[in-house]
């Protein structure tokens, strides 16, 4: 059941809305798809409700063009911070462990595929 | 999708998976349930869209008649785009049916990833040769003298088939009526059935006028 796609997140509207080409979403990388699936799942999981995160998501979408971030900055760079805000405000996530799991990506000391 | 050669990661690709690993490691999340719904919504936005278009021209004779007149510019007041579309409505004497005769051009934004069916060769070519046969194939008996039109979907232009609204619906909400729409009956292979409820007051009604 939990695949189920579900219309309050598929039709969200306005700036949150997903990035569709020809009504499909649209990935442009693979992380971009991580970090939908794992908001989704935890959501699923009931870790938090979705309109939680929604209100986060359109935040930071507001938040990158007050500050005149570059358009660049893709939807799901928001979507990201606006999970790692979630995150931090449920006390799922500590920022330095964070910091630090990068870093062992980073530098090799760890290799996991997702 | 996935990227055989090696190129430096981006740093959001890192932490992307620096925080999936620290998830996992929570038991907060689950990387199969992270695939299956990615897979899940990437492949099935499903014919909800469409459902709702018809469901508005069916409640909203002026929205019917702006939907029949742009189909482009219709759509986009209900916040559907991204498609040049043609909407083309059944009436008692016409059934409309769409084929991608060269491909598969389709209206995916409103009625999701075409069906296998809808592809194939062999509906490509019958459809137009023989719409009648193919109809009846899908389960739709057309009275003789209904004028079937065909569609034929490009990259330009793509179709919606506006389906009559059952008969016995007249109680039903605009969100009742959307449940009702199938995405067949957008491709113009089937036609909207009442719901199941209706089925017995419309038989007692004598519904031999079909």
């Amino acid at each position: 059941m939990e695949a189920v796609p579900s219309r309050e997140i598929a039709d969200m509207a306005g700036q949150a809305a997903l990035p569709r080409k020809n009504g499909e979403l649209v990935f442009d990388e693979a992380w971009q798809g991580r970090i939908f699936g794992m908001t989704v799942a935890m959501s699923h999981d009931a870790s938090f409700g979705w309109s939680e995160f929604q209100a986060r998501l359109i935040d930071e979408i507001a938040r990158a063009e007050r500050v005149g971030e570059s358009s660049s900055s893709s939807y799901y760079e928001r979507w990201l911070r606006a999970f790692e805000r979630l995150l931090a405000d449920k006390g799922l996530l500590d920022a330095a462990a964070l910091a630090e799991r990068t870093h062992d990506f980073e530098t090799g000391r760890r290799d996991d595929v997702f | 999708m996935s990227h055989h050669h090696r190129e430096p990661e981006s740093i959001l690709s890192l932490r992307v998976r620096a925080l999936e690993s620290l998830l996992v490691e929570k038991r907060l999340v689950a990387s199969e349930a992270v695939d299956r719904i990615v897979s899940a919504y990437e492949e099935d936005i499903g014919p909800h869209n469409g459902a709702k278009v018809v469901a508005r021209a069916w409640v909203d004779p002026a929205y019917k008649q702006r939907l029949l007149a742009d189909g482009t510019e219709a759509i986009e007041e209900l916040g559907f785009g991204g498609v040049d579309l043609r909407v083309v409505e059944n009436t008692p004497g016409v059934h409309n049916l769409v084929v991608c005769t060269l491909c598969s051009c389709y209206p995916h934004a409103l009625i999701g990833l075409p069906p296998t069916w809808y592809k194939s060769f062999e509906y490509r070519s019958r459809a137009v040769r023989e719409p009648r046969v193919v109809l009846r194939e899908f389960g739709v008996e057309l009275p003789e003298n209904t004028e079937i039109r065909i569609w034929d979907s490009s990259a330009e232009l793509r179709y919606l088939v506006l389906p009559e609204r059952p008969a016995g619906t007249e109680q039903l909400s605009e969100t009742e009526l959307a449940d009702l729409v199938t995405r067949d009956s957008m491709i113009g292979v089937a036609v909207v059935r009442p719901p199941r409820a209706e089925v017995g007051a419309a038989s007692r009604r004598g519904a031999g006028a079909e």
